[in-house]
């Protein structure tokens, strides 16, 4: 049955709005509440990061000799107490979290655009080229990366710049894999054929096609990705080769917390409740994307 | 003559995220013995959801009311245990796809053993045979060498026979075919099928055929029932659904379907619009929208009404067309 | 069906689709050839549908897309208009995109599900430099989803929001944009409901009519093929048996393999369907890996003789316009297994 209709109404009917598979998922995914809450926890933890500096009367660097290692005291607006060189440790656990959650978000996003394009690009071509590209993982993964990472630190340097560099670099070989066991399993799809068929370019074939349906493992590792990192991070600052004085980060104190544990456990106590609470809220977000962007369900 | 099977007034719902779907709706059926059923329907005609919600194989999210008298057992009400005595022994299952109803890890034999010691009470000598003789009922070649194979060495034709031989090893006095032969080459559908008319004859089964595809039915099928968005809208006998139907769905069926023994001159009066959407069905007569010769007292259910002998039709008029 | 014009557009000539493929462990490992298209050859002319029937395994969907070069032939030659498309490189092919064009099976595999229906509708038009602009991209999907049946309000919407006959109107639409001349239609109506199968049935046949469409219509329904097609042409591990125009092929099988799947084809007809005699086939699908000597089919054919397996036999005219591989020229005319004449 085929319409006959004048040409000028067709032009003029509204147009529906459609309804994407993200909006699916996104319903979805909030109706998880243990997603929900932690996106709420994890909002919460970043607008105090990123509010520092006007939710503590004190400076992060600045020295109050009538507190060292003073536990917590309301009067002075020490709401954590302070550490061992009588610095706030709220202001300093807030700006510890600017630290962590950037070089979280930023490494993550570097190893996922190196990582996307990469696993894509090996998946799609297939053939040698695949070959090279994943032996090329193979051999950096195989590499120590910890000892890389120390050794980038050593080299040039303790600059924060080069704590993203480093941990992207290493992160993103595993979502090159992700990405290129995804594509193979969708590069034979017939839409993709289609696509062939009607002359669309390879470049084009990957960003348009290929990437947005991989996307979905994509964000799941990420959100699993952001906490691994942060964990390596802390892991460096804990050894000593970390962000430098007088920034910190959450690794940081809990590095100097954890050597005063016994005489003052708030210097641990506060910045490991937040690093911890971090760590849960991605996961259970990372849960609850997983499950929303099941393809089982459409 | 009782029946072998008897369903009286089956409905069946489900609950999903978007409101409870009906998907089988005052169904009532019967079959007997040495005669072949045939169930025809489209997507969401609930054909299959009849025998799913009969035997106790509904997903987790159906109910089934009603009654389903087999030989004198009520299935609906039955307890796992009782049905599982039933299925597999007393009533056999063909499904569309043999993959996924044949474990991959183990062999035809030992798939076909367990069946026969376990309901029959063999012993795995006597099961042997006994599974052997099946294999050859449906012809399948070298059956004594294939008996030790795994299901992924069967070609599609060849699994359904083994999914066929299967479902006989009990003498079920029911064989329930969902869409046996929809995935096979047309050669071997046509062998397929008469294994089962075979079958039929030589140990009196009776055998339920539920499929969309009308030439299988008229050349299998005794009597056919047709559905639609989950109700019977026609039954009678083969001649009678083919040659006069009454049911305007019937009608507008038989009419755009392609034949091979008809030319490509006559253009194909396709029935417009969409199969039902279970979750939006209009008021009244879910054919309705349809419908070429629908009419104001279509916006009321018709209720199925008997025409003649076992003869039965879902329609207020007198005439489908 | 009415006649169409005679000069052909598309010639293929002993198209061949070679794989290779390891079989084997790890200590007998052999190198074998999967010949999934082995010599086929055929002409189409403008506004003809040639059908291509054949069961599981026997080389149509690598045919149609062998003809459109989505798979690389290993031999033979596809000539579109006097153009050997098999030359041509993946940038000069692109040029020749738009005038062939392809239906698949699977309705809603074949819609990239993240992209709405209108950009799935213009990709053909937009991927091609030199596209028209957004405003007129954007009328053109509005009018042929309105001539594929489909509202165009719906240009936003995503293919999961539509049903599987709806989503085939779509792909028609993505395939007709461009204005094709020669549309390949992979089983496109074997995943839809039998009574959503006529409606799309009939549109083709209107736009082709329309159009002045060319098009392969590759199925394993022999109803739906005998319905839609010109002409006939029958594979069984890659190799043509038969070609016939529809009628002929229907009323009057030569080949037999032809015979036996004719006769297997259920009718909705009761009294003919239980009075049909049926030619029986025996055994199995040889492997594709390893075809039979000879002739491919005699293995099964009730009237195999000892040339069968010495001597492929070759496509020739036995009737105007009919084509049969056979040795025998009317092989039913002889008892089944006798001596070769």
């Amino acid at each position: 049955m085929v319409a006959t209709v004048k040409h000028e109404t067709l032009q003029r009917a509204a147009e529906v709005k459609g309804r994407s598979l993200w909006v699916d998922a996104r319903r979805r995914l909030l109706r998880n509440r243990a997603a929900v809450t932690s996106m709420a926890i994890l909002s919460f933890i970043a607008l105090l990061a990123v509010f520092a500096p006007w939710l503590s009367p004190h400076p992060y660097d600045e020295v109050y000799w009538e507190f060292i290692q003073a536990p917590p005291n309301f009067e002075a607006a020490h709401w954590f107490g302070t550490d061992g060189n009588g610095r706030d440790l709220f202001v300093r656990t807030l700006y510890g979290a600017r630290v962590s959650l950037m070089v979280g978000i930023l490494a993550t996003g570097v190893s996922l655009l190196i990582g996307v394009t990469y696993g894509a690009a090996a998946g799609y071509f297939g053939g040698r080229v695949d070959n090279l590209m994943m032996r090329f993982v193979d051999v950096m993964y195989s590499m120590p990366f910890m000892f890389f990472v120390i050794l980038l630190m050593v080299v040039f340097g303790r600059n924060i710049y080069m704590i993203f560099i480093a941990l992207g670099a290493v992160q993103w070989l595993t979502m090159a894999r992700i990405v290129r066991g995804q594509t193979l399993s969708i590069k034979h799809r017939e839409f993709i054929e289609a696509a062939h068929a009607s002359g669309v370019s390879n470049v084009r074939i990957i960003f348009r096609h290929i990437i947005p349906n991989v996307l979905g493992p994509v964000i799941v590792y990420m959100t699993l990705t952001v906490p691994e990192v942060i964990l390596i991070e802390s892991f460096i600052s804990f050894l000593g080769l970390g962000v430098q004085e007088p920034l910190t980060s959450w690794g940081v104190l809990i590095s100097e917390g954890a050597k005063q544990m016994e005489t003052a456990p708030w210097m641990l106590l506060f910045p490991a409740v937040f690093l911890a609470t971090t760590l849960f809220c991605f996961n259970f977000i990372g849960d609850g994307l997983r499950d929303a962007l099941d393809p089982k369900d459409r | 003559m009782a029946h072998v099977l008897r369903i009286r007034d089956l409905n069946t719902r489900f609950d999903t995220p978007e409101g409870e779907v009906a998907a089988v709706n005052d169904v009532s059926l019967h079959v007997d013995a040495g005669e072949s059923l045939g169930i025809v329907g489209e997507s969401g005609s609930g054909k299959s959801q009849v025998f799913m919600s009969a035997l106790g194989l509904l997903a987790k999210n159906g109910r089934a009311r009603g009654h389903v008298d087999f030989h004198g057992i009520d299935l609906l009400s039955s307890s796992n245990e009782e049905l599982n005595r039933v299925r597999g022994a007393r009533i056999g299952m063909i499904f569309q796809d043999p993959m996924t109803s044949l474990n991959p890890y183990l062999t035809v034999a030992t798939q076909m053993t367990e069946v026969l010691v376990e309901h029959r009470g063999l012993d795995s000598v006597a099961a042997r045979a006994a599974a052997l003789r099946y294999l050859e009922m449906v012809e399948v070649p070298e059956a004594g060498k294939r008996l030790d194979q795994y299901p992924h060495e069967f070609s599609g034709g060849m699994r359904q026979r083994v999914m066929i031989a299967m479902a006989l090893l009990c003498e079920p006095e029911l064989l329930i075919a969902d869409e046996p032969t929809t995935a096979l080459d047309v050669t071997v559908q046509a062998a397929i099928l008469e294994v089962l008319a075979d079958v039929k004859r030589r140990l009196d089964t009776a055998i339920i055929l539920i499929t969309h595809d009308l030439g299988v039915v008229a050349g299998l099928c005794e009597r056919v029932i047709v559905m639609y968005a989950g109700r019977v809208v026609e039954q009678g006998t083969v001649e009678e659904i083919f040659y006069a139907p009454q049911h305007p769905y019937t009608l507008a069926l038989l009419n755009s379907m392609p034949r091979a023994d008809r030319g490509a001159a006559q253009e194909l009066q396709a029935i417009p619009g969409q199969p039902p959407n279970l979750q939006r069905l209009p008021p009244g007569c879910a054919y309705r929208e349809r419908c070429p010769v629908a009419e104001a007292r279509c916006i009321e259910v018709p209720a199925l009404r008997e025409i003649g002998a076992g003869r039965l039709k879902a329609c207020h008029r007198e005439q489908p067309a | 069906m009415s006649a169409p014009t005679a000069a052909p557009i598309l010639e293929v000539a002993d198209l061949r689709v070679h794989f290779p493929m390891r079989v084997g462990g790890f200590l007998n490992r052999r190198d074998v050839v999967l010949k999934a298209v082995d010599g086929v050859s055929f002409a189409l002319a403008r506004g003809e549908t040639l059908g291509v029937v054949g069961e599981s395994g026997c080389g149509k969907s690598t045919l149609g897309r062998a003809v459109l070069q989505l798979i690389a032939p290993t031999g033979g030659r596809v000539l579109w208009q006097g153009t050997d498309l098999t030359t041509l490189d993946r940038a000069a092919l692109r040029d020749y995109r738009q005038e062939l064009q392809v239906i698949f099976q699977d309705p809603l595999a074949s819609l990239d599900p993240r992209m709405t229906v209108g950009d799935i509708v213009a990709e053909p038009l937009t991927a091609q430099p030199g596209s028209p602009p957004r405003a007129q991209v954007r009328s053109l999907v509005k009018d042929t989803l309105a001539r594929v049946g489909l509202l165009p309000e719906m240009i936003n919407r995503y293919p999961h929001e539509f049903s599987g006959g709806q989503c085939q109107r779509i792909g028609i639409a993505r395939a007709m944009i461009v204005r094709p001349q020669l549309i390949v239609c992979d089983e496109p109506v074997s995943a839809l409901d039998v009574s959503i199968q006529a409606q799309i049935i009939n549109l083709l046949r209107e736009l082709q009519r329309e159009f002045g469409l060319s098009l392969i219509f590759i199925s394993h329904d022999l109803s739906v093929v005998r319905h839609t097609s010109h002409r006939i042409l029958v594979l069984y591990l890659g190799k043509v048996l038969e070609i016939a125009p529809a009628d002929a092929l229907y009323t009057e099988p030569l080949h037999p393999y032809t015979r036996a799947l004719i006769s297997a084809v259920p009718l909705p007809d009761p009294k003919r369907e239980r009075g049909k005699q049926r030619l029986v086939l025996h055994g199995d699908l040889p492997s594709p890996l390893s075809p039979p000597s000879g002739c491919v089919f005699r293995t099964r054919c009730p009237w195999a003789a000892a040339v069968c397996a010495e001597q492929a036999p070759l496509l020739r005219e036995v009737q105007p316009g009919r084509r049969v591989a056979c040795h025998f020229d009317a092989p039913g005319e002889r008892a089944p297994g006798a001596a070769a004449q």
